[in-house]
């Protein structure tokens, strides 16, 4: 039976849930799988709820469009969850039987009563991981958060590696037919100003993106056949 | 290098969407139109059939503007409405590149569908792609195509048309565009919009077709969305077009008179004139019905079928319902039910004898789509009553532009193998003779 994730990524606009979608789908396809994105936004403001659709597989992808009935879900800020920043309510909605939440928080969060409920009877498991906190350790900012989130995922999945992920960095930063809405590309000069040299912010992403993955793997997320990696003195220390 | 990006970030003067793909700076030395000069003319059979192909990972929008870069377009005119797919943006770089004569941006799209008509008139090739409500105010304009026998090729990146307003995909207007008298395609996927356009310029412009040609897509999904399509070089392109060749002289503006409507007697009511507007329609519809050869010796067929003998169930479907069909026969095969799929590609003409040779002996037909009013549906029933015994579902259906979940097809297949009640097809949308209605339907039984 063919491998596949059909992953929901809900978050907030300025946090680059569209970005990261297009970095884990370059980078499982660059491990040779296979994947599709479907980006989903209302007006492009900062905070403003934002979803994107990831489909990843090891067989071809047909399929388009939002995924209504996910396998996997990715809650990139809290505020998702407390505040319904969402266009998916409540945010497991549609959640498979046995899926997995991902959510970016410090720890575990208190939910409503009936939600946690309705996540136990279809047998969730919740995986809460301190994305932004890990970004500020590693980068020293939190715009790495979707890094740290896709580096997480990318072990979950299985279907990328590493070196996958790294080249879907550079191809993201170093243009190559990337197609980025006018919002994005105002935040992509704002991140350059604040780093100055693209290395670096390539070298700081990838970093985060290798902290993230390491954290699925220490807590038992990652696949099966998933080993930790290195992670490189030099970025941890700046 | 974070200056060159700086730059390219405020060459934005109208506010549109940046892209990767700007338009190529010139430095004074190097021709901007080199490239496109360099081009090579292949025959459409060269091209389509034998010219060596690389895959690409690229949206809907691109691989248009990929297929307008290989087609030969003399004139491209854009208005970004909203909703509104990239494509007559990119279409404006490759105007900057040369790879297009001419482009602008029209007032609105009653201007820019009468502009695609004097283009198309005076002989050159013509593109335009608009969206949703886009194609609806630029109806008049388009449904006259056919009747003054203009080749062009149009783009519809289908969206919502009827309120409530949403900007998703809803293709509600192909149903509006079926019956114009134009050739309709409608694309699954962003391979499909790449040869569906190249296709449509070769086909369009038959001398015994001299028709516009409407390339259709679920927008937004196809569009904006990014997908594998193995591509052409780029240093080869289509033959012009040669408008001697096609069934009606060109406008010569040079030499006067000149006239749009053949006979005065046309804008009176009499004899004469509705005698005139039957033969002008009858031989539009026949030039529809004589394009289904170009169709299977371009696109190899109106229709794709695949696993149809023998299957418990078969899905007929168009444009995006296809893809989720496909997966839909993977899930119904993991639970045992053995699924065929028929992928209609040519929406008109419409595949009537091949679907009635298919579905002869088929027990049932699931018809996903993603409109309301069911156009396919009907098209399907139309087409094989008489000729099949099957029991036809109407649905599932999605609407506003929702994406349709595929775990919905598969419990249609089930309920229609199982005789359990659907829960998402209204009872007059379930077809076929030998229906108790009692056993099908519970949803919206009233209507």
């Amino acid at each position: 039976m063919a491998k596949r994730f059909n992953i929901r990524m809900a978050g907030v606009g300025g946090q680059g849930v569209v970005t990261g979608s297009h970095i884990l789908s370059t980078a499982v396809i660059n491990a040779g799988g296979e994947s599709t994105i479907v980006p989903f936004y209302g007006s492009e403001k900062r905070m403003a709820p934002v979803e994107s659709y990831v489909r990843v597989s090891d067989e071809p992808i047909y399929e388009i469009g939002e995924i209504t009935f996910p396998h996997i879900i990715i809650i990139f800020h809290p505020q998702v969850i407390t505040h319904g920043k969402s266009y998916t309510m409540p945010f497991y909605f549609g959640l498979k039987e046995d899926g997995i939440a991902l959510i970016n928080n410090d720890g575990p969060m208190k939910l409503h009563k009936d939600q946690a409920r309705e996540l136990e009877e279809r047998r969730a498991k919740l995986y809460y991981f301190p994305a932004t906190k890990l970004s500020l350790e590693v980068a020293g900012m939190d715009l790495a958060t979707n890094m740290a989130l896709m580096g997480c995922i990318g072990a979950i999945t299985g279907l990328t590696n590493m070196a996958g992920l790294e080249q879907a960095v550079k191809d993201r930063f170093l243009g190559k037919g990337f197609v980025v809405s006018g919002g994005t590309a105002a935040l992509d000069s704002v991140v350059e100003r604040k780093f100055k040299k693209k290395q670096e912010l390539i070298d700081k992403n990838v970093a985060v993106m290798r902290a993230g993955w390491n954290y699925a793997v220490d807590h038992g997320w990652a696949s099966a056949d998933v080993k930790r990696v290195e992670e490189p003195a030099a970025a941890a220390s700046a | 290098m974070s200056e060159a990006l700086e730059a390219q970030q405020k060459t934005n003067p109208q506010g549109d969407p940046i892209t990767s793909v700007a338009a190529p700076k010139s430095d004074g030395k190097k021709d901007p139109h080199a490239d496109a000069k360099r081009q090579k003319i292949v025959t459409p059979e060269y091209m389509f059939h034998e010219a060596p192909r690389t895959k690409e990972f690229i949206t809907g929008s691109e691989a248009a503007k990929e297929a307008i870069r290989r087609s030969n377009v003399d004139l491209a005119v854009a208005y970004p409405i909203t909703p509104q797919s990239e494509t007559m943006q990119l279409v404006g770089v490759l105007y900057g590149e040369g790879y297009v004569k001419e482009y602008y941006r029209g007032e609105e799209e009653v201007g820019v569908m009468a502009a695609i008509a004097g283009g198309s008139r005076s002989g050159v090739r013509c593109f335009t792609a608009t969206a949703g409500p886009g194609t609806l105010r630029g109806m008049e304009g388009i449904a006259s195509w056919p009747g003054h026998r203009l080749p062009a090729v149009a783009m519809f990146t289908c969206r919502v048309v009827n309120a409530p307003l949403a900007i998703q995909p809803d293709n509600i207007e192909v149903a509006y565009l079926l019956n114009c008298g134009m050739i309709v395609f409608h694309a699954e996927n962003q391979q499909d919009m790449f040869d569906f356009i190249m296709a449509g310029f070769a086909i369009s412009e038959k001398n015994d077709v001299t028709l516009p040609v409407g390339v259709c897509c679920d927008g937004f999904f196809v569009t904006h969305a990014r997908g594998y399509v193995r591509m052409q070089d780029r240093g080869i392109k289509l033959p012009p077009r040669e408008a001697w060749r096609g069934a009606v002289p060109v406008l010569d503006a040079e030499n006067p008179p000149a006239r749009l409507s053949r006979d005065a007697p046309v804008q009176k009511s009499n004899f004469m004139a509705y005698n005139i507007h039957a033969v002008w329609q009858q031989e539009v519809w026949a030039a529809v019905e004589r394009s289904r050869k170009y169709i299977s010796k371009y696109m190899g067929g109106m229709l794709t079928a695949e696993n149809v003998e023998g299957a418990d169930a078969v899905i007929i479907a168009s444009g995006s319902a296809c893809a989720q069909s496909r997966e839909a026969v993977r899930l119904c095969k993991e639970k045992g039910l053995n699924v065929g799929l028929i992928k209609v590609r040519s929406l008109r003409p419409f595949p009537t004898q091949e679907l009635r040779q298919l579905c002869g002996k088929v027990k049932l037909i699931v018809v996903p789509e993603f409109n309301y009013v069911g156009w396919l549906a009907k098209e399907v029933a139309t087409a094989i009553y008489g000729y099949s015994k099957a029991k036809i579902i109407g649905g599932p259906r999605v609407y506003g532009g929702q994406s349709m979940p595929v775990e919905l097809i598969v419990d249609e297949v089930e309920s229609g193998l199982t005789g359990k009640k659907s829960t998402n097809v209204a009872l007059s949308s379930i077809m076929g003779g030998a229906v108790n209605p009692d056993e099908v339907a519970h949803f919206m039984r009233s209507i």
